[in-house]
């Protein structure tokens, strides 16, 4: 469980977030939609502890992730995330990039490391790209490529920041099916997208970021169906 | 008015001497590479620390290597250091020299290859719960070392030109420094410097054009 209790934060003079609260079950699928700025990637990062927060808390299965004492690195090891871009290691081979981590982090022995990564690039479609470098791969293969990387570490919580709007269009459809099979196996998820449709299909709550707050969150049905907050109104019928 | 007579028999019949000096330049100039590189690499940690008295030591290491003669930085190693009672065979004062000079060089080329590298990539490093210094060792250095391969392919060409300042400080073992003695019992000066000309000449571009072809074979992507 994710618990993320009055977090605010700010960049310098700029407050990003204004005391957001949040709590994200196991196995719940949380997407995240809000105009440019509103503080989503900033919150993603807040939860693996990649930035700091000035107040409030976020704990995850019990443990409080900007607390002192906290392991980080043991942390993260459990949170999965994915960015926009910019997520292969160039220099690594698409099985090397996978069993890096396991390797170095967990201590896996090359065979085992090469095995689970093997298994999850299958999953994700990537099977037969095994030994080629991602610089060869097309953007929604190596974003593939990092969501196997993530689910190498056997995460119990997935962060995705807006994971295809550095895509093609045509390459969308691939990275979102992914996704799509893994919220179906009950991986619990926090997604930033811009992919209203799949954010719909989706979700089992989506929230509303606006100027660092969350302004409402629900059913998709209601969200998408029946927005009661005017920027959230507003937000949609400039996305439609 | 034009003299001079060619003897090349005669000097020719010294090309195995030089040779051997030739294998005593490369020994110079690959192991003033392989420290330099490591040095090079500490410096440029020493620059990220965050710590000033560190990232102030690397800067000036950098700033005196880069902006001094190597000729000075040579001298420094053999004559100067001999002031304080340390003495150092011209071997290894001429080592030194050129390693302090390639570490220089490199940590600014390294500088130069990190910027190259986008953040992000440290931050899926920590992401995936690397420490810093593993996000370093296995994602960040590799990149570096392949974005900085051709300045030092360079530098090493340079390293090799280098030891010829070796004689300063009386080498004598190296291919300059076998040549300026040859040159001294047989005075057919012309030939000797022209054939030890040849000779670097040849060992610079076997160097880059090695490097070009391990560059394509190392770095396939
Ligand atoms: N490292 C940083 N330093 C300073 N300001 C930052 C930093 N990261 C984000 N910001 C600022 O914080 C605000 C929120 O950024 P954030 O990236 O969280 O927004 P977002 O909701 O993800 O927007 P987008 O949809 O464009 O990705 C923006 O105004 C941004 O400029
Ligand atoms: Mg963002």
């Amino acid at each position: 469980m994710i618990e993320i209790q009055n977090v605010r934060k700010s960049f310098g003079q700029l407050e990003v977030l204004k005391g957001i609260d949040l709590n994200v079950a196991k196995g719940e699928v949380v997407t995240v939609i809000g105009g440019s700025g509103s503080g989503k990637s900033t919150l993603l990062t807040c939860i693996n502890g990649l930035e700091p927060i000035d107040s409030g808390k976020i704990i995850v299965d019990g443990t409080e992730v900007h607390a002192k004492s906290t392991d980080l690195n043991k942390l993260r090891q459990k949170i999965g995330i994915v960015f926009q871009q910019w997520n292969a290691f160039p220099h690594l081979t698409v099985l090397e990039n996978v069993t890096l981590a396991p390797r170095k982090v967990l201590g896996m022995s090359k065979a085992d490391a090469e095995a689970i990564a093997e298994k999850q690039l299958k999953h994700v479609g990537l099977g037969d790209k095994l030994s080629t470098h991602p610089t060869r791969l097309s953007g929604g293969q190596q974003q593939r490529m990092a969501i196997a990387r993530a689910l190498a570490m056997s995460p119990d919580y997935m962060l995705f920041d807006e994971v295809t709007s550095a895509l093609d269009p045509q390459l969308v459809g691939e990275v979102l099916e992914t996704l799509k099979m893994l919220a179906e196996e009950g991986m619990t998820m926090i997604l930033v997208t811009h992919e209203m449709s799949f954010a719909r299909d989706v979700s089992d709550r989506v929230a509303f970021f606006h100027q660092g707050i969350m302004a409402e969150i629900g059913a998709p049905e209601q969200i998408f169906g029946d927005p009661q907050h005017e920027e959230t109104q507003k937000f949609l019928a400039s996305v439609r | 008015m034009f003299d001079y007579t060619f003897q090349w028999k005669q000097v020719l019949a010294r090309l195995p001497k030089m040779l051997d000096g030739a294998m005593v330049t490369m020994e110079v100039a690959v192991l003033s590479m392989l420290i330099g590189i490591v040095l090079a690499i500490v410096l440029t940690v020493m620059r990220r620390s965050g710590s000033r008295p560190l990232a102030a030591f690397a800067t000036t290491w950098v700033e005196v290597a880069r902006n001094t003669p190597a000729l000075f930085q040579i001298y420094m190693a053999h004559f100067g250091i001999a002031s304080f009672g340390i003495h150092f065979s011209p071997f290894t004062s001429l080592l030194i020299g050129i390693t302090f000079n390639n570490a220089g060089y490199l940590a600014e080329n390294f500088r130069g290859a990190l910027k190259a590298i986008p953040e992000t990539q440290t931050r899926a490093g920590r992401s995936l719960g690397m420490t810093s210094s593993q996000s370093f060792r296995f994602i960040i250095l590799p990149q570096m070392l392949r974005i900085a391969f051709l300045p030092m392919t360079n530098q090493m060409v340079w390293a090799i030109l280098m030891t010829s300042l070796g004689v300063t400080v009386g080498m004598n073992t190296d291919l300059y420094g076998v040549t300026q003695d040859l040159n001294a019992l047989t005075f057919r000066t012309f030939e000797l410097f022209a054939i030890a000309g040849v000779i670097f000449y040849i060992i610079t571009k076997v160097i880059t054009l090695g490097a070009r072809l391990a560059a394509a074979r190392l770095f396939r992507y």
